[in-house]
């Protein structure tokens, strides 16, 4: 397998008049070819600063200081823009959170996704409207010609998010990164969007990087999951390694404080205190404050260990994987 | 079921009205709006139609007769036509003078309006977009000449350039471009900001493209409400000038003009001649800023019931 991206020691700071933010600090991972991975973590906890930085949207005072982003091969952080904006839209594009606002409420649904293809592609414009219609069929929109018209306010929640996703394929890009597409749609369209999401990954053979703090959603969609946590990945690996077997006491906790049907009636879990304050970091590993098992070791912040299959940040692994 | 989705679908499509339908509902809902939108029409129609409908041409001299100098109204001009207005010191019949006067008045406030809003637009929109350095030297600017009375700005620069329909003009752009400017700019920063411009720049869409084409739609609805109130604002400062006698000149009257012209003989109680132009600018400018009203009400979605 190829890696389409690959991420080393990326670090994106902030630096704000209170002090610098260190958003995204020293983050390594790589998404193969049609793989899907899950980028999971609180709000916070810079899972959609990684995802600007890998298309180079960091507004100021924010920048990327250090590390590699090598797209197929090629390292684009700090690539000159013109070079970025050929790649965005094209080889990777982005899915947003609301898709209630990602649409640009005065132009037409057919002027928003033939520019998508225009501006990359000289095509005759009936060959790019065929085209927007065939992705928007793809996505399952009902009669499409009739959605083309359309304004986007003329559409419900999930339809508008089923266009943003058909104009995130509509240039086959090698790569997709989705920022929360599902936290604003009901669960019941939530579930339509994760598989149509599923479907055109396996089907273009498109790498993924979904990102989200809803462990239950990426439990049934991603192959490998990073867990981010104040800047840096605590624990990385295959999602069923991850979901079943928890090394990092942060993965426990968010795990444990997922509502299942089999405990009703009792509390539910959660992890004590808050996401840390950004601009005032906790010495050591940033999560030892919330944590139950940390110690004096903690003080120093953990390196990345390789445990089995998995890339750990921490001391005090919880549970048992030496016998794989 | 796909006939059902299709037979759904379609209803949805034959319910749904366009927003300009929307739009003409909700403006004419106020009367007053529907009334002021009524007599801007009329008085539109006229200034067009001024050549046609008009017993006489106030701008060529040979129809023009002293001797029918201050008639007051109802009299019967020497050359046959009844001037129901009344005619000036210069035997002008006030009727075609008026509406020639109105199509002066309403060509230049248009004019300047447009050319204006054009300028102001365009350095509205770098402002917001570019922000830093460029955007405070352009801020700067317009604070600068805002803090100067438009009419201050207009009187001053129409002193050095001379009279004529083309200076007056670039008189009143200058004197409110900056309005504009800060109109856009403040529009297009909230949107600016908004996901969809985000999702633009990540569509890889050029700078332009972003800027005239996803940024600029979305920031017309104030642009408009400002453009009305300030071709309002215009059309009386353009009077305000040729009252003053450095507007236009005598031979091309137009409404301003013509009130100068009557001012000296309202005492002698030739009131017509001052009065009827000056109902003729009041009716224009209020008509102008209430549909200005209304559209605002109308455009600005917090005030949607």
């Amino acid at each position: 397998m190829t890696a389409v991206l690959e991420v080393s020691g990326l670090k994106t700071h902030f630096f704000t008049h209170a002090g610098v933010v260190k958003a995204v600090d020293g983050v390594d991972f790589s998404v193969n070819k049609g793989e899907v991975m899950g980028l999971v973590g609180e709000s916070g906890s810079g899972k959609s600063i990684t995802g600007f930085s890998i298309i180079g949207l960091i507004d100021q005072p924010g920048r990327i200081v250090e590390g590699a982003i090598r797209f197929n091969g090629d390292d684009i952080a700090g690539a000159p823009e013109e070079t970025l904006k050929s790649i965005r839209g094209n080889r990777i594009s982005m899915i947003f959170q609301d898709p209630m606002m990602t649409l640009n409420p005065v132009l037409r649904i057919d002027t928003q996704m033939m520019e998508a293809i225009l501006a990359h592609e000289a095509m005759p414009k009936r060959q790019a409207w065929e085209r927007c219609r065939d992705a928007l069929g793809l996505v399952g929109i009902p009669s499409p010609e009739e959605r083309l018209r359309a304004y986007p306010h003329q559409l419900s929640g999930g339809m508008r998010q089923r266009v943003s996703i058909a104009i995130a394929f509509l240039n086959k890009p090698d790569l997709i990164i989705a920022d929360e597409p599902t936290t604003a749609l009901d669960v019941t369209i939530q579930a339509q969007i994760i598989y149509e999401a599923q479907k055109l990954t396996k089907q273009t053979g498109t790498a993924m990087i979904w990102i989200t703090h809803d462990l239950a959603v990426v439990a049934g969609l991603a192959d490998r999951i990073s867990v981010m946590y104040a800047g840096k990945i605590v624990e990385q690996g295959e999602t069923d390694d991850v979901i079943d077997r928890p090394l990092h006491p942060y993965t426990v906790g968010l795990l444990g404080s997922v509502p299942t049907a089999n405990n009703r009636g009792e509390r539910l879990f959660q992890i004590e205190g808050m996401t840390p304050n950004m601009l005032a970091l906790p010495k050591g590993c940033a999560f030892s404050p919330r944590c139950g098992f940390a110690s004096e070791a903690c003080q120093v912040p953990p390196p990345v260990e390789q445990v089995a299959s998995r890339e750990l940040r921490c001391y005090h692994p919880q549970s048992q994987v030496a016998a794989e | 079921m796909t006939d059902t989705t299709i037979q759904t679908s379609g209803q949805v499509a034959a319910k749904v009205e366009t927003p300009f339908q929307r739009f003409r509902a909700e403006f004419f809902e106020s009367r007053i709006a529907a009334t002021a939108f009524v007599v801007l029409m009329v008085i539109i129609l006229l200034a067009v139609l001024a050549p046609w409908i008009t017993p006489q041409n106030p701008y060529d001299l040979g129809q023009v007769d002293v001797m029918d100098g201050r008639l007051p109204p109802g009299s019967e001009a020497f050359a046959g036509y009844t001037m129901w207005l009344g005619s000036d010191g210069a035997g002008r019949d006030l009727y075609s003078a008026i509406l020639y006067g109105l199509r002066i008045s309403i060509s230049v406030g248009l004019a300047s309006g447009v050319i204006a809003l054009f300028i102001g637009m365009v350095v509205g929109l770098i402002a917001a977009y570019s922000g830093g350095r460029t955007e405070a030297v352009i801020m700067r600017v317009v604070d600068l000449q805002l803090s100067f009375p438009a009419s201050l700005v207009a009187l001053m620069l129409v002193a050095a350039l001379g009279k004529g329909v083309d200076k007056i003009i670039l008189a009143l752009v200058v004197a409110q471009w900056a309005y504009y400017a800060r109109t856009v700019r403040a529009t297009a920063l909230v949107e600016r900001g908004k996901e969809y411009v985000e999702a633009a720049q990540c569509l890889g869409l050029s700078r332009v493209r972003v800027v005239f084409r996803h940024i600029l739609p979305n920031c017309l609805a104030p642009l408009i409400v400002v453009g009305t109130v300030q071709t309002a604002h215009a059309v009386s400062l353009e009077a305000t000038l040729s009252f003053l006698g450095v507007g236009l000149p005598q031979t091309e009257p137009s409404l301003g003009v013509l009130i100068a012209n009557g001012f000296e003989y309202m005492l002698s109680g030739r009131y017509w001649i001052s009065v009827f132009p000056g109902i003729a600018l009041l009716l224009t400018v209020a008509s102008i800023n209430l549909v200005g009203d209304q559209l605002r009400d109308v455009l600005n979605p917090r005030m949607k019931k």
